[in-house]
């Protein structure tokens, strides 16, 4: 596909307009309250790491998802089985929505043996072969031209599958994302580049670091379609990720999705947040957060009550603290643990 | 007086070439800009335009011709109203020298001392055929035997199909394995590498060729972030199969930032295998178990060393096992420790110094990570001395590394300190004698033997 299409319904909700129950797509009770189910899971999964790190549990760097859960689980419900993720490292959100255990994340936050990399890796760089996570990566934009590099093994072993490359706002001024726009169309990979545009790159906005802030036009050049979907409804997400998905498993090459979302919290623990205002915080959590909304609509469309919501809420809390309790308890890595996984036997 | 016309270099390591065709018979009239003749060299084919006017009177080559030394006359033009009286017999027969020779003094070995056999590979039966083979055949031999032997193995790069590869190591592949297994890449060096690096961890066993090492330095994220370190930071989980191979080092004259040595640089690195080898045996052998380990490995190859011959064992599956050091020359008063293209000057260093009366053992690292220090301290038990010889700068590099390592190993078996031979601690420069100033020579070596044996 080498023309460009946008489809553009994001400014209206900018200006705080809620046009949801015009355009949402079909859906039903059953998926309704799964992607609600997935969503809270990673919202208090996120508020306990952040409850951890404060406690001095959690080290090092940590960057919370929370405020963007509906991209990820929207595209998560728009991937077939076989389909690899691959995203930064604001990643806890991918892992879980991925069907990684919250033990095992949890785990790898407090630097524990129970953690997916056996305490190693820590909060940006976490894996899974088994559930077709491929990281956790910490070098802005790297995940890029890997995602893709997935896409390519995908097309040379033919086996159906694409490969969605997660990154933010800040890593598409990357010069390796534009090195591989280029390759990953000109070879046709089966590959959906998802810009997560949270408004932030650190504390930079759009407006101060971007030339051309409308990222989903950053493909024009290329001949890549982009689409720029409002990255707070989890529906259109998952109708937009559909799109894309088979876009690529249909040998038509990449597709970007510019995702506008918002993070409440900071870049990481050790953001002060002086670039921003509690106001405009505040407005997003109250007009357009993103669980708050699928809240609405399980009740409006019956599908849902104040009780059975209450009980989705005790069984996520409960994983949740049963994945902090977990993370404490397990123990360190053993000494030993230092020298291996360095290298592979030959 | 006819105007000579001579085999170009049209390359800065090019010394030789095939005259492939000529493109003007005797008795053409040609001007300035014609199309002369086609010329093969190590690195492609081009053709050769006339600067000068006049009629072909001898064409002295013949068309087909292999090996034309640089400078040497291959076609006499006659000026404007010369007859064929004018063409005399050509005079640079006798080839100029070749602007890439080695401005450094030609070793004079006093007496000619007989090169010691070095222990024979245990990898390689006694019985077995040697075959003659460029390194850059044996490279390209080694990629080819892999990828007939396992579909997962491709190799992606900068003019690596179509143009068969930029020094020609991958010449041939394209038309064996196809565009699919034999990929072009745009010159991006970053994005390939990254993409290099996602095929491996879905699946696959990329060759990433770098045209050199040098434009590497825009990939060195990912070779050691993405690649190196990943196996690690995933407890065990993710693999990278992937081998980033090209040229490493000082080519010929080409300046700064083409002649860079990465050797420590890579060496540096946990999770990465690095490999350096001299000569078309290790070439083959070891490029096959790189692209055959289940790691990272970067594969530094030289430029200089791609057109050299060596004997190479006529086996069907010739392995060279990762992390072993070969004693190239056996000898009991110095030990020399090198890897890739100083192993050949240390060769020649230690016949000069046999014909001093000074016995050199001559290692050849061969793999820089891990790196076999067991072979290292064990000659220096023997000889008490060691001279550490590389390409690179001296400061934090390979040879610093090997002179800790003995220091704190065979400290009581040394007698004198340890010797490093190392490129000037400068950007290398382009002029001819400022650039042989400062890389690291035969005669460099020698002084550093005799420094450590007290002869000087």
């Amino acid at each position: 596909m080498r023309y460009l299409t946008a489809i553009y319904f994001i400014s209206e909700l900018m200006r705080g307009i809620m046009a949801k129950k015009a355009k949402s797509p079909k859906t039903n009770k059953a998926e309704l309250t799964d992607y609600y189910r997935d969503m809270l899971l990673i919202r208090r999964f996120e508020e306990k790491a952040g409850q951890l790190y404060g406690m001095g549990q959690i080290a090092g760097f940590c960057h919370l998802y929370i405020g963007q859960e509906a991209v990820v689980v929207g595209m998560r419900h728009a991937m077939k089985e076989g389909d690899q993720m691959i995203t930064s490292y604001r990643d806890h959100g991918h892992m879980l929505a991925c069907g990684m255990t919250a033990r095992g994340v949890m785990a790898e936050l407090t630097g524990r043996i129970g953690g997916y990399s056996r305490g190693k890796g820590g909060s940006m760089h976490m894996f899974s072969v088994e559930k077709n996570f491929y990281g956790g990566h910490g070098i802005v934009g790297a995940q890029v031209p890997i995602g893709a590099g997935l896409g390519f093994a995908n097309k040379y072993l033919e086996n159906g599958a694409v490969s969605l490359a997660f990154f933010g706002d800040g890593a598409a001024n990357q010069g390796q994302v534009y090195e591989t726009f280029n390759m990953a169309e000109l070879w046709d990979l089966p590959v959906v580049f998802i810009i997560e545009n949270n408004q932030y790159a650190m504390g930079t906005s759009v407006e101060r670091s971007s030339a051309e802030t409308e990222l989903y036009k950053r493909g024009i050049s290329f001949g890549i379609e982009g689409v720029q979907v409002n990255g707070m409804d989890v529906l259109a997400v998952r109708e937009a990720g559909k799109k894309a998905i088979k876009h690529a498993r249909d040998g038509k090459g990449p597709m970007i999705l510019e995702m506008k979302t918002y993070r409440y919290r900071g870049h990481s623990m050790s953001d002060p947040a002086k670039y921003r205002t509690r106001d405009e915080v505040k407005e997003v959590r109250e007009e357009r957060d993103p669980i708050d909304q699928v809240k609405e609509r399980l009740i409006e469309e019956g599908w849902a009550d104040q009780d059975s919501l209450k009980a989705i809420d005790k069984e996520i809390k409960a994983i949740v603290s049963d994945s902090a309790d977990f993370a404490l308890e397990s123990p360190e890595p053993d000494p030993s643990e230092l020298y291996t996984d360095v290298l592979l036997e030959a | 007086m006819a105007i000579d016309i001579q085999m170009p270099a049209l390359s800065p390591t090019m010394e030789e070439g095939t005259l492939a065709k000529w493109m003007v018979k005797e008795g053409d009239t040609v001007s300035s800009g014609d199309v002369l003749a086609e010329i093969e060299t190590d690195k492609a084919t081009m053709e050769v335009e006339s600067i000068d006017e006049g009629v072909v009177g001898r064409i002295v080559v013949a068309e087909g011709t292999e090996n034309v030394k640089v400078g040497t006359v291959i076609l006499q033009l006659l000026e404007d109203g010369e007859d064929a009286s004018a063409l005399s017999s050509p005079a640079a027969a006798a080839p100029q020298a070749a602007p890439a020779a080695s401005p450094e003094p030609a070793p004079t070995p006093a007496a000619a001392p007989v090169r010691k056999a070095a222990p024979p590979e245990p990898s390689i039966p006694t019985n077995i055929k040697m075959v003659e083979l460029t390194v850059r055949d044996a490279l390209r031999d080694a990629m080819a035997e892999e990828m007939r032997r396992d579909p997962h193995v491709f190799v992606m790069g900068e003019e690596v199909a179509e143009y068969q590869g930029a020094y020609k190591v991958t010449r041939g592949l394209l038309d064996e394995f196809g565009a699919k297994r034999v990929v072009d890449t745009p010159i991006t060096e970053h994005g390939f590498a990254g993409i290099g690096v996602g095929a491996a961890m879905g699946g696959l066993k990329p060759i990433v060729e770098f045209m050199t090492f040098n434009f590497a330095m825009q990939a060195i994220d990912h070779i050691i972030n993405s690649a190196a370190k990943t196996l690690y930071m995933s407890g065990g989980q993710m693999r990278c199969p992937i081998v980033f191979r090209g040229p490493n080092g000082a080519a010929s004259r080409v300046g700064a930032q083409h002649s860079q040595d990465y050797s420590s640089w890579y060496a540096h690195v946990p999770g990465l295998k690095v490999i350096a080898p001299y000569d078309a045996a290790d070439a083959k052998g070891l490029l096959k178990a790189a692209i055959r380990d289940p790691n990272p490995v970067v594969f530094l190859e030289h430029e200089l060393l791609y057109g050299e011959t060596f004997e190479v064992p006529d086996m069907d599956d010739f392995l060279i096992p990762i992390g072993k050091a070969k004693v190239r020359r056996e000898g009991a008063d110095v030990t020399i420790v090198a890897h890739s293209r100083m192993v050949g000057r240390s060769l020649e260093a230690a016949d000069i110094l046999a014909g001093q009366g000074i016995d050199a053992e001559v290692i050849d690292l061969r793999t820089l990570r891990p790196l076999d220090t067991d072979t290292v301290i064990e000659s220096v038990k023997k000889t008490n001395r060691i001279v550490c010889a590389e390409e690179g700068w001296g400061q934090h590099g390979v040879g610093a590394e090997i002179s800790a390592v003995v220091t704190q190993e065979a400290f009581d078996y040394l007698d004198a300190p340890p010797a490093r031979v190392h490129q000037e601690d400068v950007p290398l420069p382009y002029a001819a004698n400022l650039e042989a100033l400062s890389l690291p020579g035969v005669q460099k070596v020698v002084e550093a033997a005799r420094k450590v044996c007290y002869k000087d």
